[in-house]
């Protein structure tokens, strides 16, 4: 275990926000078993002011959740001088099985926790709360473990780094004859992936339009957006990153955070991210369309997440496309 | 019209302190009207007032309001009234921002900040521009003669002064029904006159009034169209129905 | 327009206001919580700016030092290893390096004595550095008397002062030739205190290293990027642990603050009584908590973030330089160039910012939760 104010910094916030949602989680499922909103009792009434601290929970929690994601790469990145052979944040992370593990479970557990608020939004404007029972129960089975997993897999991912320094028997000794640590991660060849990424994006450009005008289609978009989210992470490694860096090899997807890239990739990252969310999110709401409380409030709430998930991925591709175009670097003749 | 059938509020229940302040109360309120609750405290009038203001939800029986068209309902909803005994606190809040407005026996200002605050905090948590209910909030301070302490902590005015903000205050959002519980039990009779001239005007605007009081200078207005009378949580005399 | 950015923007302003209105408490607050994070945020600047400083230090470092180990001690190393490390492939130059320190028992202080590898001073003379001058009270042209491992004074003559801007550096250096070098520590001729090796290609700087352990079992070379990560751990190892110490802190202020949000004054619970009996929303009043919240720890980690600067950077982190710079007496005055990265405002946000909202986040739903008709009740 390295003893660095980050990673304590980052095992003292995912052991809050484990906190946090195991007490939601502790809330909700004593919601789901008592919940009955024709009753004046008073259990109920305060069943219903328990909703607001649990919602106020997960808000935090999302935040937080994201700022740990990237305060993650950040560390793993600040960190790679402790490993031989690491270059960057690819490298720290690669120098245990957890590392990689950790970082997907964030992107998992933040891009769940965006959408069970989306679903908490809704559900906060149905008169009758139609929802309740399915957003904790999302709540108390996926996320909640989840965050839970992500927390412990984070703790032994640190507790599992030594760096290597000099020992008093010997001096260089462990910088030999030990593979270096993966810096680079391998992409997808290039030309395919960049043809794929602009398919997906017309697929979701198109389907997200129809949900905007047509209000049909919900499902068809949030896959497509999915899968673009997909897509567009890989696209990142395989090929935008080396337009990015100018380097027909350099396929790290975190050097892109440095600033010395003028720190684009957290207009990529953020973009992505808030693009998921909504996509998602919006299939997410099209099995509670008719409920008779939601059903002017479901249809609206798609429009502007449709709308939200096409700025953001038009955002995204319009970046990687400016990089494409004036990148110095000529992938294919 | 706000229609209350067979509603109980309890306090306490399943606990040795369990007491009942509203008991099987059902009455039929007509729009445009003042209706006054008469009755010793402890009657069960404040608790009938704040559940058909929707500040508390009754333990069991019905309240529909006819008239009143929350912005979340759905197109087909609600057009022959719909029932608040079941809404979550989140739109009963909704229902009494916009619909109701209150004036307290307490006055209930915030001290600390100004008369002009004061009268614009309902507003607050709207979607309305700071500036378009600062307009409204002028005006109301002009038509109540407050306007020269608009800027003045609410600590420095006379108990005439303060009733006015009140008032000011519950009419900031242009509520249809006017809520006033014990208004004029810190007011000599002089003042408790003055209110009852601006219960007037309010009925003169088709607002719906209904009071809590136990003055005479109230009950037996002649403004009163209906006085409703209430012993133990239940009604005596529930009046002529008009 | 009516946007629901309105609605925030009103209760942002009421927030404001109603912190204003509370003074006493909430500057106590604010007080509190600017300390904890002037003392994290000046932990976290001093342990960054010493890494940097190592890092500086390092730079004009050799690639590879290669020492002689005895019993598991350093030891000298005979010059003719140099010869023969320098037919290895690879190696471009090899230089014997003479340096040790020196205890003054008249002045109490540690000198760092070193001979360049090409004579910057005739025997007899001397350069030292700005704190030394100080110390032994000499000038350029005075003469400086030293007590070699033979207890014989050695008389020296100063004959110029490194300016005190390279303090970090050679404050306390004394730079001698050779043969004053070997005759103040009685040093037979053909050793060294370890060899500096450059490698013609970086990349085989490990190879080299290999071979010379191969060729020399009894020698250890270290390598400067070696040097330069173990710096780097021993600063974050005693950085974090300097953090352990201060969750304690952190914790209670993070009962402070649990404390001073749950313990509402009964004018407040009155106050918010009103606001939810007038129209205010339970999920409004959060807000209103929320921004509330927003308000103190901005100032909080803005005050306590410009006061650990100032406090790290102009003042030389004056409190606790002693728990972590070391342990010389004669450690050089210097100012740490000024330099503070996001990285590290991110790990000051993690370790104050994140606690306080957490333990603020129950007490503001309980604050939330007055009964609506609780002011018709009162």
């Amino acid at each position: 275990m390295m003893q660095h104010p980050a990673i304590l910094a980052l095992l003292i916030s995912s052991l809050l926000i484990s906190g946090m949602l195991l007490y939601a989680a502790w809330y909700g499922a004593r919601i789901i078993r008592s919940w009955n909103l024709h009753s004046g009792s008073e259990l109920q009434l305060q069943l219903e002011r328990r909703t607001y601290l649990i919602s106020s929970i997960l808000g935090y929690a999302l935040v937080f959740q994201v700022l740990s994601l990237f305060f993650f790469i950040f560390t793993a990145d600040t960190l790679h001088s402790q490993f031989t052979g690491a270059m960057c944040a690819a490298g720290s992370l690669n120098a245990n099985g957890y590392g990689y593990p950790t970082f997907f479970l964030k992107i998992a557990t933040c891009l769940l926790a965006g959408v069970w608020l989306v679903i908490n939004h809704v559900d906060a404007r149905g008169y009758d709360y139609p929802l309740i029972k399915v957003k904790y129960g999302f709540l108390v089975i996926i996320l909640m473990p989840l965050v839970l997993i992500e927390t412990i897999v984070q703790f032994r991912y640190f507790q599992g780094l030594h760096a290597d320094v000099i020992t008093s028997c010997c001096g260089s000794l462990f910088s030999v004859g030990k593979g270096t640590i993966g810096g680079d991660l391998a992409g997808l060849p290039a030309a395919p992936m960049e043809w794929a990424f602009y398919a997906c994006l017309a697929l979701a450009l198109v389907s997200g339009l129809f949900v905007c005008l047509k209000d049909r289609g919900g499902y068809v978009f949030s896959a497509a957006s999915a899968l673009l989210f997909t897509v567009s992470a890989t696209s990142l490694v395989s090929f935008i990153c080396l337009y990015v860096y100018e380097l027909p090899s350099h396929h790290c997807p975190f050097c892109i955070l440095q600033q010395e890239y003028g720190s684009v990739g957290y207009v990529f990252y953020g973009s992505l991210f808030v693009g998921g969310v909504a996509g998602m999110g919006v299939g997410a709401l099209m099995p509670f369309r008719n409920h008779a409380s939601l059903s002017r409030i479901i249809p609206a709430t798609q429009r502007r997440l449709s709308v939200l998930a096409l700025v953001s991925y038009l955002l995204f591709a319009l970046i990687a496309s400016y990089y494409l175009v004036f990148s110095p670097l000529r992938l294919f003749p | 019209m706000i229609e209350l059938s067979h509603v109980t509020k309890s306090y306490n229940v399943g606990r040795n302190n369990q007491f009942t302040a509203v008991d099987d109360v059902s009455l039929s309120i007509e729009s445009g009207q003042l209706t006054v609750f008469k009755g010793p405290s402890g009657s069960g009038k404040t608790t009938l007032l704040s559940l058909v203001g929707c500040m508390s939800r009754p333990s069991s029986g019905r309240i529909r309001l006819h008239g009143i068209r929350p912005a979340f309902l759905a197109a087909e909803e609600g057009n022959d009234g719909f029932d608040i005994s079941n809404l979550p606190e989140r739109f009963l809040t909704e229902i009494r921002r916009t619909t109701f407005g209150f004036i307290f026996q307490q006055f209930n200002l915030v001290r600390g900040i100004s008369v002009r605050e004061n009268v614009m905090l309902p507003a607050y948590p709207t979607t309305e521009s700071h500036a378009a209910f600062q307009a409204r909030a002028e005006e109301l301070l002009r038509l109540f003669d407050i306007s020269r302490h608009a800027a003045s902590r609410v600590e420095w005015l006379s108990g005439g002064e303060l009733q006015r903000v009140a008032i000011a205050r519950a009419l900031i959002n242009n509520p249809a029904v006017i809520i006033a519980d014990e208004p004029t039990a810190h007011l000599d009779s002089k003042l408790s006159r003055e209110f009852m001239e601006i219960v007037a005007l309010f009925k003169g605007q088709g607002k719906t009034v209904l009071i809590a009081s136990h003055d005479p200078i109230v009950y037996d207005s002649r403004l009163a169209d209906r006085v409703v009378e209430m012993r133990d949580g239940r009604i005596t005399v529930s009046g002529p129905e008009p | 327009m009516k946007t629901s950015l309105n609605r925030h923007r009103n209760i942002i302003d009421f927030a404001l206001s109603s912190l204003l209105r509370r003074k006493m408490k909430n500057f106590s607050l604010l007080a509190v919580y600017t300390l904890i994070i002037f003392v994290i945020a000046s932990l976290l600047f001093f342990v960054n700016a010493l890494k940097r400083e190592a890092a500086l230090v390092l730079a004009d470092a050799p690639d590879m030092v290669v020492q002689r180990l005895m019993a598991g001690r350093h030891d000298l190393i005979p010059a003719a290893y140099a010869e023969k490390i320098r037919a290895l492939p690879g190696v471009s130059t090899v230089t014997p390096r003479l340096w040790g320190y020196y205890y003054d028992p008249v002045f109490g202080a540690n000198y760092t004595l070193t001979v360049p590898p090409r004579p910057a001073v005739e025997p007899g003379n001397i350069l030292v550095g700005a704190e030394v001058s100080l110390n032994q009270r000499v000038r350029v042209g005075d003469m400086v008397a030293f007590r070699t491992s033979a207890h014989i004074p050695l008389l020296l003559t100063v004959k110029g002062i490194y300016p005190a801007a390279s303090n970090l550096v050679a404050a306390d250096l004394v730079v001698m030739s050779p043969e004053d070098f070997q005759a103040m520590f009685n040093l037979p001729a053909d050793r060294a205190t370890d060899l500096a090796v450059t490698v013609a290609n970086p990349r085989e700087l490990a190879t080299v290293a290999a071979k010379i352990v191969e060729f020399f079992p009894d020698t250890r070379p270290i390598l400067k990027s070696e040097m330069l990560r173990t710096y780097d751990a021993i600063f974050d190892w005693r950085g974090g642990m300097m953090v352990v110490i201060l969750t304690a802190a952190v914790l209670s202020f993070v009962i402070f603050a649990w404390d001073k949000a749950t313990g509402l004054s009964a004018e407040e619970r009155r106050e918010i009584g009103i606001l939810k009996s007038i129209g205010w929303e339970t999920a409004d009043v959060l807000y209103l908590k929320f921004w509330e919240g927003i308000v103190i720890s901005l100032s909080a980690f803005l005050l306590g973030g410009l006061l650990a600067y100032g406090h790290v950077f102009f003042f030389s982190a004056s409190l606790f330089e002693h728990a972590l710079k070391g342990w010389a007496v004669l450690y050089p005055k210097f100012k740490l160039v000024p330099a503070v990265d996001s990285y590290h405002l991110a790990v000051l946000f993690f370790l104050t910012v994140l606690p306080y909202t957490v333990a603020t986040i129950v007490p503001a739903w309980l604050a939330a939760t007055v009964d609506p008709d609780a002011a018709m009740r009162s």
